[in-house]
């Protein structure tokens, strides 16, 4: 029996079945460039265009004004109107012409100051500001509803000052936003994206690797040699989540550097946090790649369980907290979900722990879960 | 007339192929059935049940009544009450409440004497859309509890005010917005899956070799390849539209060819692009690579969940090229504004412009890409 | 009379590397349930060469890994270097060396990554590598390949690279799955003579399946294996041995040898008939051999001759039970029209991929109703060429003509002439049998009664009515070899491409094939057809040689044979085979390639 045999049943041996599975997978990386791509290539084109190209901030919104009979009160709200950067107002001769400007979707909706407004202003009942809008987004007309409201709290104060009278208000709503003053959507929308990106890239990286081993055969060859399961699956795993973290660094630079989002939180628990999220998206990719054996079903299983999720039901857009209990429910399953919560916290408000911890726990639990069923559901058999 | 036969018999094959295997079977069925649901329930901006606290360092009357106002709105629930300055920091920065409203020792005072009283409202900015939806339903609470002291007390409002209505949506529920968009989502989810992988495994097997030495013209290949992804897509667009009618109860004013000749453009635009991938990719790698580089953008700067008037120019004009983005209109002016199929051909024929150019391009890949 | 030829004495404990007694192994879920072996009772002595032979679908495979513990047997144990297969398979896993069926190697990876990987898994120790690396480069060649991927060796260098990285840690067992599938003949050569220096120098124990007959014959021991049973072991001799006196060569110069070795084929009292060289091989049952003159009596100019037997004729009569082969029945051609003249015209013929020519200055012809094989290793162009005809890919240069036109620009119903099959017997995996020729049918304009009738005459002709429902992913594969070819076929075509049609394919199904395309021949349809089996050669009527690109050699079988000889020494007395020939070629031709260099 030759002398070496007992050293490579040993630890030694462990360690260097375990290297030499981790430089083969480097190696395949390198010499495939698809997988350099999705890694590197693939975070910055979307978060290019995704950061620049997605904003809930509307900006210039086009407003027809139908004024019946222009005069100086009619005139200061206007000017009230022109002079904040939410509106682009376009004046209208009357309410016809104006409503099939909506239609058509040149303006966003109609102010309309009646014949009356500036005699009712002065009586006891007030002057109403009729507001149009349209409400096939509804969440854009609200979002204008809300600037006109603005608008129109200005017009008012100003007014007031100018006449030297009191605010006529009983009650002065005054909002203090933290974290946000500005309402900078890009500054949750950047860290949310980060989510998505590296969702689609822990299952794009991983969804197929299993399956082409299996399908190039090369899965037999190494089954028969003593390496573990474990090795095998450790072997995949390390390089890709290499790949994953530097894809992850490289975003972080961007949010930071190009699109000027504050990161308040520490680097190392961004860092860590990373790395659990990233256990999470690769064991699932690793468990779809397992389970399917084949390339195309699991091509087709990494598309249909990664991105539309990740998409909508992560928290990045939509508000968690406001879905019904069921469809809450569902979204814990979402690693996603957990890694959107840290991120818009570390980068916006600091390490807060009570907000990091459970987050961090329960990515740490989908990781040990999804690794732990990749690990069973991997025989070294062939069956 | 032998065309449409070698058509309709690799049309024939191409449902075997999908569907004897059970695996992509469900796949292509259950999942996005599935997901109509719980995205039906998920995307939406409307707020429920936001927890809030209160800091009353007054707690006058006026004071009670104005928070009785916000604890008995539907979008907001009080979740704690706290009465130190310094307990408004935690609560906020742990996520135990979205807001906390804070009324100060002068509230009662200053309302008596008719003099602006102060409420102020400590919001999370982390979710500055959220943040801004819900200050936005704060101000109307505010607004009326305004109006209806001043009735009470006989005086004089403000000398103006805003009286706003939404077409075509009266309660601007953001549902109707978005059930109809998902139709076009999960379509082209579904379509791209069945397109996308389809020629790029053929070749991986084979097959499609085989396929390209019978009497069938690239044409004929095209289309066959073409219409499963059609008829699927079609089936499940309508079947989610009836989800979406029957179950959220999304109102559908306009008619129904329109929505279908929409759709089936659509499709034909999201196949193209998909054989278009399937016929570049070598192996079943890239064209999963290719749907995803496809998929991501489409979704993402369709309209579906921000408007594409907020986009930069250079960004609008890269959507020109998305068939998402035309759908997504159709969908909407079909159910909500009840459009005529006059005012939806802007959108119709720029989704059979890329479909007929990118149908063209898969179908001149076919036998160009192969070494 | 089936040959059991009794076990070889029991041997001593230490003696046994490899036992299984009473294995049983089943796939799949009720009612799809295949039996893959039944009851395998088998023993692999240390030191020696054991060769599992069988029939395609026999369970060679499955035994394979099943003795490296990839499988575990549902019945049975199985005993390997004293560990117990099924459950200490990590044991057994670091003391044999196995090489799957397509050697297991990242093409990806170069010559060196490819066995430090290995060496990393094997737990080979660092101090021990480079003379072990040294050894194995030294022994396989490929020294100067180390930064070469291994994706860009040719298919002998790939087999000989996973023999290396099976080796990288000596192993006390060695388990080749069909080590020799797909190569050509100087490396199968040279990977026996491996194999023996393995066996020799350090003791190893081998145990390698294969599909060629001849291999067996180089075996100390032969285990035969069919339908998951073992119906022999022993020594090649013991098999072949019984047939003594029933094995004759008949050669009639004045009949062509496809129409020969049809008409003896479909004799009475005739167990196997197969075409070699000029003659044709038969092996009667035991009644007619006593009179084997009268065997060749109808037949104009007949002579017969004995010849000694040899292994594949044991292997024939056993499988087949002694029955004769039932004349095989080829759907009747009534498309082919008689006139002669050349079908493929190929001038010059260039094909570069990068600055790499595949192919290179090509020129042949093949006439009408006549089999053109084109013969060489993996890699040499075959495929290119191939592909090249049927107009899946332009050319580079030089000009070529099927039926007239070029298939590439040509208009459909000039497709519909010819009839392709593809090296991977390309057929819808998921698909049924009966639903793979009606969309074929379909997709070649079949249409009506037509349509029906060709599919009928396809299930019947090639005996595939009782697979109709079946999967064709789960046929064994020479009925997938059928029922690919039966797909070609439905639309009559007057010209037949043929893509290694016969890879992996067993002798009994190869025989099958081979007749049938010989009908087909005589019925006036022209057959291209590329191989790397040598022995199929003697099928064609003309073929050419190729190796890197070129055509070494262009001619009927005798005549290659002929320029052969002249090229080797000849060994009087020997017969020539097309081995020999394609061996005798390639090696002149690198002795030219060195004179040139030199000069």
């Amino acid at each position: 029996m030759p002398p070496e045999r007992a050293w490579r049943s040993g630890r030694g041996g462990a360690h260097m079945r375990l290297r030499g599975l981790v430089r083969k997978e480097f190696l395949q990386i390198l010499r495939d460039p698809s997988s350099i791509a999705i890694a590197f290539v693939m975070p910055v084109v979307l978060l290019l265009l995704f950061g620049y190209g997605v904003s809930m901030d509307a900006r210039h919104v086009p407003l027809a004004m139908v004024v019946e009979q222009p005069d100086a009160d009619t005139a200061g709200l206007v000017g009230a109107f022109g002079n904040t950067e939410y509106f682009h107002p376009i004046a209208m001769p009357d309410m016809r012409s104006a409503e099939r400007a909506m239609l058509a979707g040149r303006v966003s909706g109609i102010v309309h100051l009646r014949a009356d407004f500036s005699r009712r202003l002065h009586s006891a009942g007030g002057a109403p500001i009729q507001l149009i809008l349209n409400g096939v987004d509804a969440n854009y007309a609200r979002l204008i509803q809300g600037y006109v409201q603005g608008v129109w709290g200005a017009w008012l104060t100003q007014r007031a000052r100018l006449q030297g009278a009191r605010l006529p208000l009983a009650v002065d709503l005054q909002p203090r936003v933290w974290f946000n003053g500005n309402f900078r959507s890009r500054d949750y929308l950047v860290p949310g994206l980060i989510v998505v990106i590296m969702t689609l890239i822990g299952a794009l990286l991983t969804a197929l690797v299993m399956a082409r081993e299996w399908e190039r055969g090369t899965m037999e060859a190494l089954l028969v040699t003593p390496v573990r399961m474990r090795e095998i699956l450790i072997g995949k795993l390390i390089p890709y989540f290499v790949l994953g973290m530097g894809g992850m660094a490289l975003s972080v630079a961007m949010a930071v550097w190009l699109f000027q989002v504050p990161l308040r939180g520490s680097l190392w628990v961004l860092t860590l946090s990373s790395a659990l999220f990233l256990g999470a998206a690769l064991g699932m990719g690793l468990l779809i790649s397992i389970t399917a054996r084949n390339q195309f079903v699991a091509g087709l299983l990494a598309i249909i369980t990664t991105f539309l999720p990740a998409f909508i039901l992560s928290g990045f857009i939509f508000d968690i907290g406001s879905m019904p209990t069921v469809v809450q429910w569902i979204t814990r399953l979402m690693a996603a979900r957990y890694f959107v919560a840290i991120l818009q916290t570390s980068f916006l408000a600091g390490d807060v722990w009570p907000v990091l911890l459970p987050n961090a726990l329960a990515l740490m639990g989908m990781a040990v879960i999804f690794l732990g069923l990749s690990r069973r559901r991997a025989r070294k058999r062939l069956e | 007339m032998t065309a449409a036969r070698r058509i309709l018999a690799l049309t024939i094959k191409e449902f075997l192929a999908l569907m004897k295997d059970r695996f992509s079977r469900v796949v292509v069925v259950v999942p996005p059935l599935l997901q109509t649901l719980a995205f039906g329930y998920a995307a939406s901006f409307d707020l429920n049940h936001v927890p809030f606290a209160v800091y009353d360092e007054d707690g006058g009357a006026g004071a009670r009544e104005l928070v009785a106002r916000f604890a008995a709105a539907p979008a907001f629930q009080q979740r704690a009450v706290i009465h130190r300055h310094a307990d408004i920091r935690p609560l906020i920065d742990n996520r135990k409440v979205l807001m906390v409203l804070h009324i100060g020792p002068q509230f009662g005072r200053r309302l008596a004497l008719g003099e602006p009283a102060p409420l102020q409202i400590v919001i999370d900015g982390r979710n500055s859309n959220t943040a801004a939806i819900a200050l936005n339903y704060a101000r109307s609470i505010v607004t009326g509890f305004n109006r209806q002291w001043a009735a009470d007390r006989g005086r004089g409002g403000p000398p103006a005010f805003v009286e706003a209505r939404a077409w075509f949506n009266p309660n601007l529920e953001s549902r109707w917005f978005f059930v109809p968009g998902i139709i076009g989502l999960l379509t082209l989810v579904v379509t791209m899956m069945v397109t996308a992988l389809s020629v790029a495994r053929e070749r991986e097997q084979g097959t499609f070799d085989q396929l390209l030495v019978t009497p069938m013209r690239p044409a004929e290949i095209l289309v066959g390849k073409a219409l499963p992804g059609l008829i699927i897509g079609v089936l499940e667009g309508a079947v989610i539209t009836l989800i979406a009618v029957y179950w959220f109860q999304v109102p559908l004013l306009g008619s129904l060819t329109a929505l279908f000749v929409g759709l089936c453009l659509f499709l034909l635009s999201a196949i193209g692009i998909g054989l278009m991938i399937s016929s570049l990719s070598v192996t079943l790698q890239q064209a999963l690579l290719g749907a995803f580089l496809f998929l991501v953008p489409a979704v993402i700067l369709s309209g579906f969940a921000t408007p594409i008037a907020n986009m930069p120019e250079a960004v609008q004009l890269l959507t020109y090229a998305n068939p998402l983005r035309y759908f997504v209109v159709v969908l909407r002016g079909v159910f909500l504004q009840g459009a005529p199929f006059g005012l939806l051909v802007g959108q119709f024929w720029p989704m059979a412009v890329i479909g007929l150019v990118t149908l063209t391009a898969a179908g001149w890949l076919f036998r160009r890409r192969m070494h | 009379m089936i040959v059991a030829a009794a076990a070889p004495a029991p041997a001593s404990g230490t003696d046994l590397v490899l036992r299984l007694s009473g294995v049983d192994k089943r796939f799949g879920k009720p009612p799809h349930v295949v039996q893959a072996l039944h009851g395998v009772d088998l023993e692999v002595r240390r030191g020696r060469v054991t060769g599992l032979i069988g029939p395609d679908g026999a369970g060679k495979t499955t035994l394979m890994r099943i003795a490296s513990g990839l499988l575990t047997p549902e019945r049975g144990a199985v005993q390997a270097l004293g560990f117990d297969a099924a459950r200490q398979s990590l044991q057994v896993q670091s003391r044999v060396g196995y090489m799957p069926q397509r050697f297991g190697l990242y093409e990806d990876l170069s010559v060196q990554e490819n066995l430090d990987l290995y060496a990393d898994l094997q737990g080979v120790a660092p101090t021990a590598r480079a003379p072990r690396y040294r050894e194995l480069m030294h022994m396989t060649g490929l020294a100067s390949f180390t930064r070469r991927l291994a994706g860009r060796l040719s298919g002998g260098m790939k087999q000989k690279l996973g023999l290396a990285c099976t080796l990288v840690h000596p192993p006390e067992l060695l388990l080749l799955d069909e080590p020799t599938v797909g190569v050509d003949p100087v490396s199968r050569r040279e990977l026996w003579q491996i194999v023996y220096r393995l066996v020799r120098e350090q003791s190893m124990t081998v145990l390698l399946s294969t599909a060629y007959l001849d291999e067996a014959e180089r075996c100390a021991e032969v285990i035969l294996l069919h339908e998951g049973r073992v119906l022999g072991h022993g020594a090649p001799g013991d098999f072949s041995q019984p047939l003594t006196g029933r094995s004759f060569r008949v050669t009639a110069p004045d009949i062509g040898k496809r129409a020969l070795q049809a008409r003896l084929g479909t004799k009475p009292g005739v167990v196997d008939a197969v075409i070699q060289g000029e003659h044709v091989r038969v092996v009667l049952d035991a009644g007619t051999a006593q009179h084997p003159n009268a065997l060749p009596r109808d037949l104009p100019g007949a002579t017969i001759k004995p010849v000694p037997p040899r292994f594949e004729d044991a292997f024939v009569t056993m499988i087949r039970g002694d029955r004769p082969g039932r004349p095989v029945e080829v759907p009747a051609m009534t498309g082919a029209a008689n006139t002669d003249g050349t079908v493929i015209q190929v001038r010059h013929l260039d094909r570069r991929f990068g600055d790499f020519y595949a192919v290179r200055d090509l020129s042949f012809d093949v006439r009408r109703g006549e089999v053109f094989g084109l013969l060489g290793a993996n890699g040499a162009g075959k495929s290119t060429t191939f592909r090249m005809l049927c107009g899946l890919l332009p050319a580079s240069g030089g000009r070529l003509s099927v039926a007239g036109v070029d298939l590439r620009t040509a208009s459909a119903t000039a497709r519909a002439r010819i009839g392709y099959m593809s090296q991977k017997f390309s057929l819808y995996g998921n698909l049924s049998v009966h639903q793979n020729l009606r969309f074929f049918a379909s997709a070649y304009g079949l249409t009506g009664r037509s349509h029906r009738q060709r599919i009928d005459a396809a299930l019947t002709g090639f005996e595939l009515e009782g697979y109709r429902d079946t999967e064709s992913q789960t046929l064994p594969l020479g009925y997938k070899q059928r029922l690919a070819l039966a797909c070609a076929l439905l639309h009559q075509p007057d010209i037949l491409f043929l893509d290694e049609p016969t890879s992996g394919v067993d002798p009994l199904a190869r025989r099958e094939f081979w007749a049938r395309i010989g009908a087909l021949a005589e019925g006036g349809v022209t057959v291209l057809v590329t191989t790397h089996f040598m022995e199929e050669a003697e099928y064609c009527d003309r073929m050419a040689i190729m190796a890197a690109g070129r055509i070494l050699a262009l001619g009927t079988p005798e005549q290659i044979k002929a320029r052969a000889r002249g090229a080797a020494k000849p060994e009087p007395g020997e017969e020539t085979t097309m081995e020999d020939a394609f061996i005798a070629l390639i090696e002149a031709a690198k002795r030219q390639e060195t004179q040139t260099d030199a000069a």
